[in-house]
């Protein structure tokens, strides 16, 4: 019963991430190439989506709209709210990233006759995903978490599940909980293995990542 | 008809003027060498050309076409103008052989097997075919140089900037660099090339550009200009370039 309240925390996971990498990576790239009118409003976004509590946030997506009679399903609400929040923090990290890379990169792509555009994709994003997954890592263990949020807004995650169980028997309290725990102890442990998989396997050789763990 | 005209260049940063009205010409199949002590702006010039620094005042035209014209195609005349770095800017996310190509397949659209055949003959003529699969942070300084002028060479360019090509290089490396560069002039490629390596201006040059404080000083051929420069400064600064770099080339 937690296990399959599991997988809704999993979809929850997917879809945030997906929202907040498309986000989020906008907005990056928005503050670095944007100008100044559309730079200063992206760092805006991720200032203020950055500043506000998540459980404020999925208030305020949950029942925000349904005061106006427009009623969100839970899973949309958590998904819209703990993703727009998770692209602010995404679109810092790609921000980092872009601006690691040496300005030189996109002076040799411009030289060539690349347009800015074909050169953000074909150079700059290539690298930029390289130096942020170590980042990005990080992110994933913290809204891996965040999921358990959307069990205020009613949707039937693993944690309200949990509750639902403890209300039938007390006894299972201590047991259902550390059971929810260890579920998440799997969770970001699987992740994390797999994204730092997948930083070996992106390794440039020969280069040494300014970010990110080495094996050395 | 010139293959580069620039015609008063200007350009200041802030309240600094760069370049205070540059004009040259190059014709095709000539190697030019512009010389002058750091910040005099041979760099910003030679950006002012491909327009990755716009020029405030000025203009530029590569082979009859107004490079500087705000309608122009950028892109197509960045092209067909090489562009070699004095730090070499690999795309490091790519080995040997993507970096020659993609050019050729992003920008000329050519296809992806026939853009392979033409950088691995780029790559044989800068003797770098043994390192196709290797990533630049793999090559030395020298290698890198190389792999970026086949990069250059691989667009088939009207002409090549040479921003100080061998200034990042361990004076051992530079030599390799310089045979490169060699037979490129004498095989007729147009290059523009900054540079403090005054062997390599007496062997190839056809002129050189003495530049200072944003104007040029003196130009003509290198046999004037070593033996008999007509601006004071020329001199002083050709003794003194030769006494500090030697002659590698």
């Amino acid at each position: 019963m937690l296990l399959r309240a599991t997988l809704i925390n999993i979809e929850l996971l997917f879809a945030l991430l997906f929202l907040g990498l498309l986000l989020g990576t906008v907005v990056a790239l928005l503050q670095v190439y944007g100008g100044r009118f559309a730079g200063t409003l992206a760092a805006g976004y991720a200032w203020v989506f950055r500043s506000i509590p998540a459980l404020v946030l999925l208030f305020l997506f949950y029942f925000g709209p349904s005061q106006f009679g427009v009623n969100i399903p839970p899973f949309v609400a958590a998904t819209l709210a703990l993703g727009i929040r998770s692209s602010a923090y995404q679109s810092q990290i790609f921000r980092g990233a872009i601006q690691a890379i040496s300005q030189g990169q996109m002076m040799a792509a411009r030289s060539m006759g690349m347009s800015q555009l074909q050169a953000i994709i074909t150079i700059i994003i290539p690298q930029a995903i390289r130096l942020s997954l170590a980042g990005w890592s990080n992110e994933f263990s913290s809204v891996v978490k965040d999921t358990t949020l959307a069990y205020v807004v009613g949707l039937n995650e693993v944690l309200r599940h949990a509750r639902i169980i403890m209300d039938r028997h007390y006894e299972l309290a201590m047991l259902t909980y550390l059971a929810v725990a260890v579920i998440f102890l799997v969770l970001t442990y699987s992740g994390n293995r797999s994204l730092s998989w997948l930083e070996r396997r992106l390794r440039i050789p020969g280069l040494q990542m300014k970010v990110g763990t080495q094996n050395t | 008809m010139s293959l580069l005209k620039a015609e008063n260049i200007h350009k200041r940063y802030g309240k600094e003027k760069v370049l205070r009205g540059i004009s040259l010409e190059l014709e095709r199949g000539e190697t030019m060498v512009v010389i002058g002590p750091s910040g005099t702006g041979k760099s910003t010039f030679l950006r002012c050309i491909n327009q990755l620094t716009p020029p405030d005042k000025g203009r530029v035209w590569l082979d009859g076409v107004e490079v500087t014209h705000p309608k122009c195609n950028i892109n197509k005349l960045r092209a067909q103008m090489g562009f070699v770095f004095q730090d070499f800017n690999l795309f490091s996310h790519l080995n040997t052989l993507r970096n020659v190509s993609i050019g050729l397949i992003k920008v000329k659209g050519m296809r992806k097997e026939d853009a392979r055949k033409l950088a691995m003959k780029e790559l044989e003529r800068v003797g770098l075919n043994d390192k196709v699969d290797a990533y630049p942070a793999q090559l030395s300084g020298g290698q890198q140089q190389r792999v970026s002028i086949a990069r250059a060479l691989a667009m088939e360019p009207k002409l090549i900037l040479f921003d100080e090509p061998t200034s990042a290089l361990d004076p051992e490396l530079i030599g390799e660099v310089l045979e490169v560069m060699i037979n490129l002039a004498k095989d007729g490629m147009t290059m523009l090339v900054v540079t403090h390596e005054m062997g390599f201006a007496r062997a190839v040059a056809d002129e050189i550009v003495f530049m200072e404080h944003g104007v040029v000083v003196e130009q003509g051929s290198p046999q004037q200009m070593f033996s008999a420069p007509k601006h004071p400064r020329t001199g002083e600064f050709l003794n003194k370039i030769t006494e500090l770099y030697g002659e590698t080339a």
